[in-house]
């Protein structure tokens, strides 16, 4: 446990400033919006989680006894669709992000915190419709609406959940635009480029893939309503239109949307290693510049996802070879990440752990892909339960690791209470040990074939789903714990202090938690970011 | 029916099955290797430099910034591209193999429909979600959709390719084991999705023609589609096998594979896309020198028809030099040799002969 080294007085800060619902709902405090996004990204996360638990009961058995085909098909979708659209798109930029970029440099809130509060009401609009839409009729096109089959043959709600995912897109886009105006024009006098922290260098990122690529799903969702609306001829070849057209257009923004995933993951993981090792990260031009060619470089391997759609061999030949190319910068930063913890004095606390799960799992994650990149190795694995496991190792065990280790690290700052550090490794053991263990056996069971989507499966394959299901359970209870102890810490956790980890970066130097304005006065920034030659080092294990 | 024991790995039955799980056991070392070398890393790092109070650091900051850093950086990042430039190259040479059926193969038609696979052999057996081949033989699918994306998935070949709706997509393959495996509908289709699966039969040469004989009674795939065309009244205008037609449309003889120009001046390789094209919307490609008065055959004709009208036109004399791929009724045993090579493969002759004029 920590003991605070700094006694702090009960004074104002943002949580207390104001009370009350109104006060809430009206806020134009980043910090305030950063919150009601984590409320709200926490319930799309159980929500989509129910869904994840019901695929894998159903799948312990190779008959579909639980769950009928079309009501199976339809909770499929749903579960891609809320985690996604709801869960993994917005939740670390919209809530760390929107806490902590202000905070980090030096600004009192976003550009712009009219929008920031508009980009949440957009995101509740879009999230409260496809969870409507999803409970009480659905749609079974799953979340990649491919063509024809969204737009003429289902019976599902495909317009109002193209329509949910559409709105949800304007959030995104309000958001990237925030960070992007935000970061250049709000820096602290003396911040400069290179001082500024790697999360924040990843949410530019980001932020980019965002404007630059949410116009284009939007866009394409227009096109599918208006196919299935009103039978203009974009996609179906009976209305005289192309259904791989849609692929591409889906896969230009979809792609990218990956790394609007991992992106935030990967600035979180660069902050909690310094943090832990009393470091400066190792490459700190070579991690900053990796988000940023990470964010061009996605834009231009969506064909990797057709390599069986009737797309040309040297159409494929390109994505391909720009897939391994964008492979590297991803490289890059793990091998910094490792260097950086080199002589230095590691730290294994609770967000440290989970910063090391991600490194592992993302590391799997990302060697796997580059098995789905090769054009003859896909041809055999697309579509399979490789490529669910491919996503997952990236998305659940990248992504979330990567926002599960910023919650535990911005926690204190966040709420002003430390949270039993026990418990949080208890829970983070637990996540790494049933994420390998539901989806490693996916590994195996995609290369023997079985395809993904499957609601009955033939016989052989059932032991590897049951593993798959076992680890599923105790997923779940990785993630419900920490529920439990972060509620806790709320009444009963100790008061952090303002740097309970030793940090440097700039939303340590104010208390805990901050006052509304961040500061009480603007700092001014003299040395590099990550000096750790005068910051002591708490010994918290 | 398929081997239901528990597996790991799944059984290799067809040319490619090897080099596509040669790939895979070299990316999986490559991937052991990186992964277990960053967990060491980590480990070892997290052990040997843990934080203990009092015991200052002996790192400096000015270490990073070293020369040796700025290797290290190159060497991580050119390791890593090297290998990967050995996959990409590795991944595309077997997918060009796996992507171009060889000249030599023997045709089967798939049209894939919500919930099920439907195959018509040339010579005129018909099966659903089952395929029944010989072995050692080139056989490439030609498929098509009627409805949504469906794909044929075959793990025990490593191949599969999407069966779109109005367009037709190939998938070839040679199996080198007989046996019973799986086929897998591999792009969700809605409802049964799960449920849009068969079998394939791998058969020596000789149980093939057996079973090949006794599901031939409507004839071959060429001639139920001559009877289609017939019924259609195509000879009315085209040029075809048997007629000469008035000369309204395009000569049909010798048109399959030949180089077709069309009166906005482009040209377009008569394939079995086109063919269908011209069919269901005869004015997208005018061919050069006729008039736009064809009328539209859209709803007139089933995707399973319109394959053997296209088997049809196929057989209506091949372009120069390409190898038959329209055998008779009956197939002969002594056909067989796997490695045959172009134009070897079967002892057959076009039904008929003319490979002249092209349309002009």
């Amino acid at each position: 446990m920590i003991a605070a080294t700094v006694p702090v007085k009960e004074e104002k800060n943002y949580m207390n400033a104001e009370h009350g619902l109104k006060s809430w709902l009206l806020t134009q405090d980043h910090k305030r919006i950063a919150l009601l996004y984590l409320l709200s990204v926490t319930v799309f996360f159980i929500v989509g989680g129910l869904f994840a638990a019901l695929i894998r009961l159903e799948l312990t058995t190779p008959a579909g006894d639980l769950l009928d085909s079309n009501t199976y098909n339809k909770v499929f979708t749903a579960h891609g669709v809320v985690m996604i659209f709801f869960f993994l798109i917005p939740s670390i930029p919209a809530i760390l992000g929107n806490f902590l970029l202000p905070l980090m440099i030096g600004a009192k809130d976003l550009a712009f915190p009219r929008i920031n509060l508009l980009s949440w009401y957009v995101y509740m609009l879009g999230g409260t419709l496809g969870v409507v839409v999803l409970a009480t009729g659905g749609v079974d096109t799953g979340w990649t609406f491919y063509t024809p089959l969204s737009t003429t043959y289902s019976n599902g709600y495909v317009v109002l959940t193209a329509m949910a995912a559409f709105v949800a897109g304007f959030s995104s886009i309000l958001t990237g635009l925030n960070f992007i105006v935000t970061v250049h024009r709000m820096r602290a006098p003396g911040l400069t480029w290179f001082r500024l922290p790697l999360f924040v260098w990843a949410h530019y990122a980001t932020s980019v893939i965002m404007i630059l690529g949410t116009p284009v799903i939007a866009v394409t969702l227009f096109m599918l309503m208006l196919e299935r609306g009103l039978h203009i001829g974009f996609f179906d070849p009976a209305y005289g239109g192309d259904p791989v057209l849609f692929q591409h257009l889906f896969w230009f923004y979809s792609h990218p949307a990956v790394y609007i995933m991992i992106l935030p993951s990967m600035g979180v993981i660069s902050e909690v290693v310094s943090t832990f090792c009393s470091k400066k990260p190792f490459g700190y031009t070579f991690i900053a510049f990796s988000s940023v060619a990470i964010a061009v470089f996605g834009f231009l391997v969506w064909g990797h996802h057709l390599y069986v759609s009737s797309q040309s061999a040297y159409a494929g030949m390109v994505f391909s070879i720009l897939t391994y190319i964008l492979a590297i910068p991803s490289a890059i930063k793990i091998f910094n990440w490792a260097a950086t913890m080199y002589k230095g004095q590691v730290r294994l606390t609770a967000p440290m752990l989970y910063a090391l799960g991600f490194i592992g799992l993302f590391t799997v994650g990302g060697l796997t892909g580059l098995f789905l990149a090769a054009m003859g190795l896909d041809v055999h694995v697309t579509d399979t339960y490789f490529v669910v496991a491919h996503f997952h190792y990236v998305m659940v065990g990248g992504a979330i690791m990567g926002y599960m280790a910023g919650l535990h690290y911005w926690w204190p700052k966040i709420t002003g209470r430390m949270y039993s550090q026990l418990w949080a490794k208890v829970a983070c053991c637990l996540v790494f040990i049933g994420f390998n263990l539901t989806f490693f056996p996916q590994f195996v069971l995609g290369y023997l074939g079985m395809p993904r989507r499957y609601h009955v499966y033939p016989v052989e394959f059932q032991v590897l789903n049951v593993l798959s299901s076992g680890g599923a359970a105790v997923l779940g209870l990785g993630y419900l714990i920490p529920g439990v102890y972060f509620l806790w810490s709320l009444k009963y956790g100790a008061k952090a202090g303002d740097n309970p980890w030793g940090a440097t970066t700039l939303e340590w130097q104010t208390s805990s938690p901050p006052p509304t304005a961040n500061f009480e006065v603007t700092p001014v920034v003299t040395t590099e970011v990550y000096d750790y030659s005068n910051t002591e080092v708490p010994h918290i294990v | 029916m398929p081997d239901q024991s528990f597996q790991l790995f799944p059984e290799a039955a067809s040319s490619i099955a090897g080099q596509v799980d040669a790939l895979y056991a070299f990316m999986v070392l490559i991937s052991a290797l990186f992964s277990l070398l960053i967990a060491f890393l980590i480990i070892f790092f997290a052990i040997k430099y843990r934080h203990r109070p009092g015991i200052k650091p002996t790192f400096k900051p000015a270490d990073d910034h070293s020369i040796g850093g700025m290797v290290l950086e190159i060497v991580w990042t050119a390791i890593p591209l090297v290998l990967s430039m050995v996959m990409f190259v590795w991944g595309v040479s077997i997918y060009f193999t796996q992507s171009r059926p060889p000249a030599d193969s023997m045709e089967i038609y798939v049209t894939g429909k919500q919930w099920m696979w439907k195959v018509q052999h040339m010579e005129g057996a018909r099966e659903i979600n089952e395929l029944h081949i010989p072995l050692n033989r080139n056989i490439k699918l030609t498929m098509t959709s009627e409805d949504v994306i469906h794909d044929f998935y075959i793990p025990a070949f490593r191949t599969k390719a999407d069966v779109l709706p109005g367009k037709y997509t190939t998938e070839w393959f040679k199996a080198t084991k007989t046996g019973a495996y799986h086929i897998f509908c591999a792009e969700y289709c809605g409802t049964k999705h799960s449920e849009m699966i068969g079998t394939v039969y791998v058969m020596n040469e000789a149980d093939y023609s057996q079973w090949l004989a006794a599901g031939s009674g409507e004839g071959s795939m060429a001639e139920q589609g001559q009877s289609l065309f017939n019924q259609l009244g195509c000879g009315n205008c085209h040029a075809s096998a048997v007629n000469n037609g008035i000369g309204r449309g395009p000569n049909l003889n010798g048109l399959y594979g030949s180089r077709v120009d069309l009166k906005d001046g482009t040209a377009v390789k008569a394939d079995e896309s086109y063919i269908r094209e011209s069919v269901m919307y005869p004015q997208a490609k005018l061919v050069a020198g006729f008039d736009d008065v064809m009328p539209t055959f859209k709803g007139l004709i089933s995707d399973e028809g319109m394959l053997k009208l296209i088997a049809y036109v196929k057989s209506m004399g091949l372009k120069q030099g390409a190898p038959n791929t329209v055998p008779p009724a009956s197939v002969t045993t002594n056909s067989t040799a796997p490695t045959a090579g172009r134009g070897a493969a079967r002892a057959a002759t076009p039904v008929t002969a003319p490979t002249s004029a092209g349309n002009k």
